[in-house]
């Protein structure tokens, strides 16, 4: 273990032994949420493989294999192309605002040679690692003087202004809050964050009056009062609160949810498989997937403490915040806490782009779990 | 450089706290999910489980099958047959609704103007419910549709349930017939069966007089639907109750001999059993055939029924009134013997007209009768007989007796509709016209002229009350599933025995005696004999100019200025058994063919014996049969002829 462990700071892992270095019991966690998910999708279909199940089960394959690639790789080589992917990143969400096509009322999705591609998902890695990166080489000090500060808001606002004019408002509360929370963790001063705080506070009716969409009001609005539009926009929330409720303590059981079998549950394999699996099992199966995905962040923080260069910790916190955002704001939405914006559930929710960026993510976090004692120093690669 | 230094060292601490306190706030969001969680399924559990109840259950009547309508031996008069139909489920006709009719049309039958009310159904209706395209296919049509099948998506054959009358127009004016549920239907009805698309209601008749027993209750399903209200399956059933049967008095052979006999012309006849008052035969032609309102009136076809002259869709029997004319004599002649007047040695003598107040009151018999009492009077139908006897008699007295024998009255029968004629008083002509009664009027009166007037049904109830001595009421409605629809027995009639032996002994003489307004149109087989009366009811009145130029012979007149012609009698003579009468409205003309009519309705009941034979009733009643029969009647002897 030692020897491995000084090898792993000296880059000298062979594959092997960075398979075996793995944490597969987060392996282990997220394949039980994701099979679960599976189960979901096939009760929704009614109890057919067709048209989700199966087609979630392979692009969870593909993405073990992702995060399995992903982990193998050198946390030092991903430090190397953490600007080089956002630029990408930023190019393409140029490109999909520009001329990308129309999908579910937004523009999201850019065809790149058939396949399509939301360029925010990933944005939300490339952002993560390039924060991540710049950070690394800030101190405590450094991240708090303004310049820096100025560039690392920058890195965060220019995607997220792309990202809202799609516009997917969702996708950029994460964004923002992933970023914000990195710097956060950086060392950023209180005395930035005190009046930052106070701001934002602050700019909430200004935004209300003047940023957001007509739709995006609206959903707020019915959020507010579900009855006011109760067959309209209400519809959502009534129906998603109705299935919730009434799978009692242990369900209606598997391929018994009338809500969501009978489409009372809009988007039910998507945004809204969690009130799915709260109907057929009740509280105790929500509360089991939420234990599951404590246990996921439980490892995601255990990483990140545990790593040995700052670029790893913050880009393992990136990871995991980013998986949080998504519990928090998907579950808070279905369960008639927040209003309604587009965010899946991760690991249940059908989609192979989603899916993917999360086992991208956890790929992520498993490279900073084996390379946790690399040491990087401070001053090391910093371009900027 | 060192690896390591101080500042690396203290941000390590502040990322670590600072990671330790993002987590503390992953477990406070996590706590208040699972807050929420058990403040849905746990606290308020209960309630979001009845919402979602109410969201996936629907519950739809189911219309229960319609009750049957029987006559007394047990012949379906009404009843189901099976409707084989074609229904469009507009989601499933991939290439458009009026593709697939036009798909249809080259199979069956299908007109433009079918196929713009089907496109209107199918656009009110939502996306997947069937909507019917025809009804009442052939087997053999239906058959052609389902080898279609392949090649008309969206296209479904089904097999639903639909009224028959077996005897079509032969009935009609019995049973009604059922009809889709108008608005005015819905106002005071609340049973949810009106709402079902294509339910059809009684409109007429015993169909509607009995719709809600004939109807039976509600069942309903249990069904499961989705967000969209599409059924996903059955969950529970409750059949209803069946409707219930009705069994008529009706005799259904009769009937259909009656019908067939009275023909094209505008005409009503009645068969009543003279002891219970039970109809056997209801007919009023023209009739029209129920069946067609199942498939749906053609323009030309409704227009018809309702401009013709001879009125099809009007039950004549009941719902129109006429001058008794002569058939009213009978009661004057049972006033004036009740009141002692027309004693044994009574005599008028006719010389052909009678002059009172200064107008003269022609006799039918132009040239005179000369001196008759009264069962001469009755059987030669002399007016002037009559006008004398009213004078003396007084309107009260011909009033009561008329009311006696139940005119002037609704008698009852179970069918909507039924008019009550008129039997005129003083008090009434005082409030209708504000003009007290003038003796001239009474002398009009007399042979059931002016103001009277009476139902075809009135009549033959009258000649049944006459025939039997009791105060029978005309009923047709045996009973309604188990439950009989028995009325006490009769009373009799409170006259004396004499007076209506004298009254009988008139209308046998009618038929029997040489010489009687009716004896060309006897029943000669012995033991058959039948008692009338016959009637000729003037529509207007003739000026003094008409009479002379003969007018008054109704074969130059046009149809709708030609008197009524009516019969009433009852047979056999000696021991009544079925009273009847027979009406042909402007029939008045040489042949009298109502006389000849009634002669073979007569003859033919009792040949057939309706009131003999078994009946099929599920239950038997009780009441009204066992009284005894024709003692009282053995005084009407028949006079020698």
């Amino acid at each position: 273990m030692a020897l491995r462990a000084y090898a792993a700071a000296k880059r000298t892992l062979s594959v092997v032994d960075k398979l075996q270095e793995m944490n597969w019991g987060l392996v282990l966690l997220i394949t039980l949420v994701a099979g679960a998910g599976v189960v979901m999708l096939y009760s929704v279909a009614g109890g057919q493989m067709q048209p989700w199940a199966l087609s979630q089960l392979l692009k969870f394959l593909m993405g073990l294999f992702v995060l399995v690639a992903v982990a193998t790789i050198d946390i030092r080589i991903w430090m190397s192309l953490a600007y080089p992917a956002y630029g990408v990143a930023l190019l393409l969400l140029v490109a999909v605002v520009a001329m990308g096509h129309v999908g579910m009322g937004a523009q999201r999705w850019v065809s790149l040679g058939g396949f399509d591609l939301q360029p925010s998902e990933l944005m939300k890695i490339s952002l993560v690692l390039a924060l991540a990166r710049f950070l690394h080489g800030k101190s405590v000090e450094d991240v708090s003087k303004p310049l820096n500060l100025m560039l690392a808001l920058s890195m965060i606002a220019v995607p997220a202004i792309f990202v809202v004019l799609q516009p997917n408002l969702g996708t950029t509360l994460i964004i923002v809050a992933d970023g914000c929370a990195l710097l956060f963790l950086a060392g950023l001063s209180w005395w930035w964050i005190g009046p930052a705080l106070g701001a934002v506070a602050a700019a909430i009716p200004l935004t209300w009056e003047f940023l957001l969409h007509d739709y995006q009001r609206h959903r707020v609005e019915t959020f507010l009062d579900p009855g006011s539009d109760a067959l309209g926009k209400g519809w959502n929330i009534t129906q998603a609160k109705i299935a919730i409720g009434s799978g009692g303590l242990t369900g209606k059981g598997f391929l018994e949810g009338t809500q969501s079998r009978l489409n009372f549950l809009p988007e039910k394999q998507t945004d809204f498989i969690w009130t799915a699996i709260c109907e057929e099992f009740g509280f105790v199966g929500a509360l089991a997937i939420l234990i599951l995905f404590g246990m996921i962040l439980f490892y995601g923080l255990q990483t990140a403490m545990s790593a040995r260069s700052q670029f790893a910790r913050l880009l393992a916190m990136g990871v995991t915040l980013n998986f949080f955002f998504y519990i928090m704001i998907n579950g808070a939405m279905v369960m008639g806490l927040i209003p309604v914006v587009g965010i899946p559930m991760p690991l249940l929710s059908y989609g192979g782009s989603a899916m993917l960026t999360v086992m991208f993510g956890f790929g992520l976090l498993m490279s900073v779990h084996i390379h946790r004692q690399v040491e990087i120093p401070r001053h090391s690669g910093g371009i900027i | 450089m060192p690896v390591f230094d101080k500042k690396d060292k203290s941000r390590y601490t502040a990322f670590t706290r600072r990671t330790l306190g993002v987590g503390g706030g992953m477990s406070l969001v996590f706590a208040v999910l699972a807050g929420r969680l058990y403040q849905l399924q746990i606290r308020d559990g209960e309630e979001y489980l009845t919402a979602s109840e109410d969201n996936r259950v629907s519950q739809r009547p189911i219309a229960p099958p319609r009750g049957r309508i029987l006559d007394r031996f047990g012949a379906e008069m009404a009843t189901n047959r099976r409707n084989y139909r074609v229904m469009i489920v507009a989601e499933q006709a991939k290439q458009g609704v009026r593709q697939a009719l036009d798909q249809i049309g080259k199979v069956i039958q299908l007109s433009d103007l079918q196929k713009k009310k089907i496109l209107a159904d199918v656009a009110k209706n939502k996306k997947f419910v069937p909507v019917p395209v025809v009804e009442n296919l052939s087997w053999e049509e239906f058959s052609r549709i389902n080898l279609h099948l392949p090649y008309l998506p969206g296209v479904q054959p089904d097999v639903g349930e639909t009224r028959d009358y077996p005897f079509g127009k032969e009935m009609v004016h019995v049973l009604g017939y059922v009809a889709s549920v108008s608005q005015d239907d819905l106002k005071d009805d609340t049973d949810p069966l009106l709402d079902l698309p294509g339910y059809r209601i009684g409109k007429r008749g015993i169909e509607k007089a009995f719709d809600r027993e004939v109807r039976g209750q509600a069942g309903d399903s249990r069904v499961e639907v989705n967000a969209y209200g599409r059924i996903v399956r059955e969950l529970g059933k409750n059949a209803g109750e069946p409707g219930q049967d009705v069994w008529l008095t009706i005799d259904c052979e009769l009937q259909r001999f009656a019908d067939q006999r009275l023909g094209e012309e505008s005409a009503a006849c009645v068969v009543m059993d003279v002891d219970t008052g039970h109809v056997l035969s209801l007919s009023s032609t023209p009739g029209f055939d129920p069946n067609w309102f199942n498939v749906g009136l053609s323009g030309p076809q409704w227009r018809d029924l309702t401009t013709s002259d001879y009125k099809p869709l009007l039950n004549k029997v009941m719902g129109g009134t006429y001058p008794p004319g002569s058939t009213f004599k009978p009661a004057v002649a049972l006033a004036a013997v009740e009141a002692g007047i027309a004693t044994p040695d009574f005599r008028v003598n006719c010389n052909g007209v009678y002059n009172f107040g200064g107008h003269a009151f022609h006799c039918w018999q132009r040239k005179g009768h000369g001196a008759l009492d009264i069962e001469g009077a009755l059987k030669n139908s002399c007016d002037v007989f009559f006008y004398e006897t009213s004078r003396r008699l007084g309107i009260d007295k011909i009033e009561a007796a008329a009311r006696l024998l139940g005119l002037g009255a609704p008698t009852g029968i179970e069918l909507p509709g039924e008019r009550s004629g008129l039997i005129p008083s003083r008090a009434w002509k005082q409030k209708t016209y504000n003009w007290a009664w003038q003796q001239g009027d009474t002398i009009s009166i007399a042979i059931g002229q002016g103001y009277v007037t009476a139902t075809p049904l009135q009549l033959c109830q009258m000649a049944a009350r006459v025939a039997s001595g009791k105060q029978v009421s005309a009923r047709m409605v045996h009973s309604v599933g188990d439950k009989v629809m028995d009325l006490a027995a009769a009373p009799h009639l409170p006259v004396s025995d004499e007076a209506l032996a004298v009254v009988r002994a008139g209308m046998d003489k009618v038929c029997n005696e040489p010489g009687g307004t009716s004896f060309a149109w006897r029943i000669n087989e012995p033991g058959f004999e039948m008692a009338g009366k016959t009637g000729t009811a003037q529509v207007r009145v003739y000026s003094k100019e008409e009479r002379a130029r003969g007018l008054t012979n109704n074969a130059n007149l046009a149809w709708k200025l030609r008197d009524h012609a009516l019969f009433i009698g009852y047979a056999p003579v000696n021991n009544p058994k079925y009273a009847i009468v027979c009406m042909i409205e402007h029939g008045a003309t040489p042949p009298h063919p109502h006389c000849q009519m009634a002669r073979d309705i007569l003859l033919f009941a009792q040949k057939r014996d309706t009131v003999g034979r078994p009946t099929a009733y599920p239950v038997k009643s009780a009441a009204i049969r066992g009284t005894t029969r024709g003692a009282q009647n053995e005084t009407s002897g028949k006079e020698p002829g």
